[in-house]
């Protein structure tokens, strides 16, 4: 399982790489993984402001049907577009493909994420 | 409740199955380094390997074994003759569904219910409340593992393993004594994809060395199949699942499958009111939809027409085949009409679609 050191995860499988007040937002390889084959993405509205923990957006799979929940509160700056046409970039490579990218309102918010030790070990209590 | 196993269980463990409860069994629902794509591509184009051991086997003998059937299922059971294969839907009075299943005859007084699995013991339920003097029936699930071999190279892969020439088990035919690398199995062609190929039945203690057999047999050309992909193949082909398309409360005929609904067959259970609501006409029924805007449709989506219900989506999916949204719904009369546009509510949003005729999978069996 792939868990870059510099990011930050959700209990809901969300990756975050913060940069200043922007965040790249996408989901983790164990997201992809236990989905399997994605061929859908509904994005988040560009300028939608968005709130930590809420739906912003869809996954889905052959299979299930999983929401996008927004690790930060903020504004959608920009969204990836490409993954619309090539929803499986997300199962290619998770971390190279990120879904949004939010201005972040409230640095605190990143308080309440993990890192990618933490995240691990979370994973590894879902199994 | 403890989860089932089938006999296949250590395969899955082998083949790195990804397992899930379904329906009260653990089976894979696909495998590692496959996924629902790649297996559903390789049933299309190679072949694939399938455990369906979790379905129900009834056994139906006695001297009138005949006309208890008959009396079960709305399809022409008289009509068949020794070691044919008999698809058809078991209704209610009311002409719901019980269950679809697959009947063997071996002879007048001998027959195999092949049932889903989840309905089994309620089929055996109906069956024992049903059942006529001079019949017995017998639930011998547990005797049986079951392997379903599908793609257009199954026969090739099966042929090294048996001296029987298969073509002489025609489409929707078995032969109850295939020596299969030694071992006698039931071979059925008959399957649950729209492609050609076999269903194995075969004595539990047999079913890996069978299954691993196939495997050897078949090479590059083969792989084991999950559950993900048996119902991408089977709602591609747009054959039915118990459940979504058919239920106690869908009749076959709303479903579309008033070719298995022979009422002039004799006096089965659920005739009349499948007489009368083919003579009344039908108030609702399932049409194909392929969508318009984005969003993929799923089963018990609701469907509408300006802002009003209208029915529901049966079953709905990305369709591996043709890489986009396909789906069945159950819809009232007036807008079954293909071209018609219809609504899908997606998460409470209306997404638009159209009803459209033929755009599903043409089945490659082998059928004449």
């Amino acid at each position: 399982m792939n868990i870059p050191k510099k990011l930050l995860y959700t209990k809901e499988h969300e990756w975050i790489k913060v940069n200043g007040d922007k965040g790249h937002v996408g989901i983790t390889d164990y997201a992809q993984h236990h989905l399997g084959d994605i061929v859908f993405v509904e994005l988040p509205e560009l300028d939608e402001e968005v709130a930590a923990g809420e739906s912003m957006g869809v996954v889905e799979s052959v299979k299930a049907v999983a929401t996008l929940f927004s690790p930060v509160s903020g504004q959608v700056m920009e969204v990836n577009e490409e993954l619309e046409e090539a929803p499986e970039l997300l199962n290619e490579d998770p971390y190279g493909n990120w879904i949004a990218i939010i201005e972040l309102s409230d640095q605190g918010d990143l308080e309440g994420l993990m890192s990618a030790d933490e995240y691990k070990s979370y994973c590894e209590t879902l199994e | 409740m403890s989860l089932k196993r089938t006999p296949l269980y250590p395969m899955h463990l082998k083949y790195n199955g990804k397992i899930i409860d379904f329906g009260g069994w653990e089976l894979p629902v696909q495998y590692e380094g496959m996924g629902i794509i790649k297996e559903h591509n390789m049933v299309r184009e190679k072949a694939g390997l399938f455990d369906v051991s979790h379905m129900g086997e009834i056994i139906i003998i006695g001297d009138r074994a005949e006309e208890m059937v008959q009396r079960l299922v709305t399809n022409d059971v008289k009509s068949m003759q020794d070691f044919q294969v008999m698809y058809s839907p078991m209704c209610y009075p009311s002409g719901g569904v019980v269950d679809d299943l697959l009947v063997y005859r071996y002879d007048s007084k001998n027959y195999l219910l092949v049932v889903n699995a989840a309905n089994a013991d309620k089929d055996y339920e109906w069956i024992q409340q049903n059942l006529i003097p001079g019949v017995e029936a017998s639930n011998r699930s547990a005797e049986y593992a079951q392997l379903a071999l599908q793609g257009p190279a199954a026969q090739q892969i099966l042929q090294k393993l048996t001296s029987l020439d298969l073509n002489a088990i025609r489409f929707f035919w078995f032969n109850p004594q295939v020596n299969i690398s030694g071992v006698e199995c039931l071979v059925s062609r008959t399957g649950y994809t729209g492609e050609d190929g076999f269903e194995i039945y075969v004595q539990p203690q047999q079913a890996e060395f069978i299954w691993e057999e196939i495997m050897g047999a078949g090479g590059e050309q083969i792989s084991p199949i999950g559950l993900g992909a048996r119902d991408s193949l089977r709602f591609e082909a747009k054959l039915p699942l118990y459940g979504q398309e058919i239920d106690q409360d869908i009749t076959p005929l709303e479903a579309g499958l008033g070719f298995f609904v022979k009422l002039e067959a004799g006096d089965f259970i659920g005739r009349s009111a499948l007489l009368k609501q083919k003579q009344e006409g039908l108030k609702r029924k399932l049409v194909e939809f392929s969508m318009l805007g984005k969003g993929i449709p799923r089963s018990h989506y609701e469907v509408e027409v300006g802002g009003l219900p209208v029915g529901h989506v049966s079953s709905g999916m990305h369709s591996p085949t043709f890489k986009q949204p396909i789906g069945l719904a159950l819809l009232n009369m007036e807008h079954c009409e293909a071209g018609t546009e219809i609504d899908i509510l997606i998460r409470n949003k209306p997404v638009k679609a159209r009803v459209g005729k033929g755009i599903f999978y043409k089945k490659k069996t082998k059928s004449k």
